[in-house]
């Protein structure tokens, strides 16, 4: 790739996460997205593609009778947890292709409190499977920890680690929900949830909203701001024989995750390896799926988190640091922003941006990783 | 099963009976063996529309299991009085070489659950009102194992 395709991400904007009351979704769009530009130094009227979408707050490209009826072509985006990640490899596309030379993305949400209540009747299941108390995606992430702990010798303590660590590190971001550490102690006494997982082993839905500016060429090289290049983006769906939430049955035969092969899709586009990452973001939707969402990605083996993690490895000070701002854990995930926040973290972290929470040495190279339901997965490689 | 004759599944086509020795139906592709549940028209892996009817095993091993400690939201949950919620197991249970299908458990303490122990499929009342009945998977007992 030459230096004129390059990708960079030259803008970050982002909505408090948390709860807002008599705040829209799309107004928290439209928030972010003003912020993105100005940190960007651009203009409305200068972008000329965008693309964005929430899950349950309304179409992305209302917000333009906000900011300015210009013509922009802007695709609305709605792809459940993969809303902001097939944003962004849309952008990167057009982007990349010379289609588009200052391009917006923008994911947000507004969800409200409790557990999501899918129907099974849009999810391809007949109404048994919702009436008998089996359509939680609790269940699913339960079901598929405990069977992996048993596998993997991973620790209830470990567990644990994962979301201590996630409000530590919430409560030096003045952006996320959760800002109260919590100690290893009280996240495995709290209320049991679904076996292994307790009640602060799980994020919330929320609400949010994030908005990223991108260049290529003439754009990228007069930013005001130090480029992030957005090295590749990568979007999987799930094959045949992998676990995946919502299944009345899987098959014995087993095949690697979502996860697994839209990483190695990223890691290769990039030419960059797991090994050269030295900030990551990881889908944390329960403490479990970042244990299990750091082998997955490659970055360390089936197995040898539980090593990492309690040695301390993936702190913002250790080895691997892994979600610094909180992940889902401290931010709650509002589905359409979850996404772009990680991207924007790990964009925050490689500026050097991140204040408190800073990665203290040589931080070159990010990653990102989100997952969700029916069994999609979207990567991301940054580097400075 | 429970008590009484006049018991109604809570949808036609998921398992026989009722009766006490109930089973799955499943259905098998023809063309490359893979078993699902439940029964589907075309194939998952090969997409093949040559698949068949199946009864799948009424044995198999714990795969994985948790208990549901809250009560799920309504919908898509029967409406049940909270203060009357008792928490559940739920698992998957593996039919030795068809199909891992999910279930509800007979068992809600997780000290007499593991991975791998034998289980057997039942009829259990589903949630809510009425003379409904759903599948679910119990602990052998070792008494009445083969």
């Amino acid at each position: 790739m030459t230096e004129d395709d390059r990708v960079g991400i030259v803008g970050l904007g982002i909505h408090p996460f948390g709860r807002h009351p008599g705040v829209s979704g799309l107004e928290m769009a439209a928030m972010a997205v003003r912020a993105a530009l100005a940190d960007a130094g651009a203009r409305w009227e200068d972008v000329d593609f965008a693309a964005g979408g929430s899950d349950a707050s309304g179409n992305a490209d209302t917000t333009v009778s906000v900011l300015g009826l210009t013509g922009v072509p802007f695709i609305n985006v709605k792809n459940g947890c993969a809303t902001g990640g097939s944003a962004l490899i849309t952008a990167h596309a057009m982007l990349a292709s010379g289609e588009a030379e200052l391009a917006l993305v923008v994911g947000f949400d507004k969800h409200p409190p409790g557990a999501f209540n899918p129907l099974p009747g849009e999810w391809g299941i007949g109404s048994w499977y919702g009436e008998t108390g089996l359509m939680l995606t609790t269940q699913f992430f339960a079901l598929k920890i405990q069977r992996y702990m048993a596998e993997h010798g991973i620790s209830p303590s470990t567990l644990g680690k994962v979301a201590a660590k996630a409000f530590r590190n919430g409560s030096l971001n003045d952006n996320a929900w959760r800002r109260t550490a919590l100690s290893e102690e009280e996240i495995l006494a709290s209320r049991m949830v679904n076996h292994p997982l307790t009640q602060y082993m799980f994020c919330s839905p929320g609400e949010g909203a994030v908005a990223l500016v991108l260049a290529r060429g003439e754009r990228l090289r007069r930013s005001a701001r130090t480029p992030v290049y957005l090295r590749s983006v990568a979007f999987r769906t799930r094959r045949f024989g992998s676990f995946e939430v919502f299944s009345p049955s899987i098959p014995v035969e087993s095949a690697p995750s979502p996860t697994t092969e839209a990483a190695a899709a990223a890691f290769e586009q990039a030419g960059i390896g797991p090994g050269d990452v030295d900030v990551v973001q990881l889908q944390d939707t329960e403490s479990g799926a970042e244990v299990m969402h750091l082998a997955e990605t490659g970055l360390c083996e089936h197995g040898e988190q539980e090593a990492l993690i309690q040695s301390g490895a993936t702190e913002i000070g250790g080895r691997l640091p892994v979600n610094t701002d909180g992940g889902c854990l401290a931010n709650g995930e509002p589905i359409g922003a979850s996404g772009l926040r990680q991207v924007h973290e790990v964009a925050l972290q490689l500026r050097g941006d991140a204040g408190d929470r800073q990665v203290p040495e040589r931080c070159r190279v990010g990653f990102t990783q989100v997952y969700g339901a029916p069994g999609v997965s979207a990567c991301a490689v940054l580097s400075r | 099963m429970p008590d009484g004759t006049r018991v109604t599944p809570i949808t036609e086509g998921l398992f026989t009976g009722p009766s006490d020795t109930p089973r799955l139906i499943g259905s098998r592709c023809t063309a490359c063996g893979v078993v699902t549940f439940p029964r589907q028209e075309s194939c998952p892996r090969c997409a093949s529309l040559a698949v068949e009817e199946r009864l799948l095993a009424r044995r198999g091993t714990l795969w994985s299991w948790t208990i549901q400690c809250f009560p799920p939201k309504s919908p898509p949950y029967v409406p049940v009085d909270s203060d009357e919620f008792e928490p559940y197991g739920v698992g998957y249970v593996e039919l030795p070489g068809e199909v891992r299908v999910e279930a509800r458990l007979t068992e809600a303490d997780p000290a007499r659950l593991a991975i791998g122990m034998p289980m057997e499929l039942v009829l259990v009342r589903a949630p809510g009102a009425g003379d409904v009945v759903t599948f679910a998977f119990r602990p052998v007992s070792e008494e009445v194992s083969p």
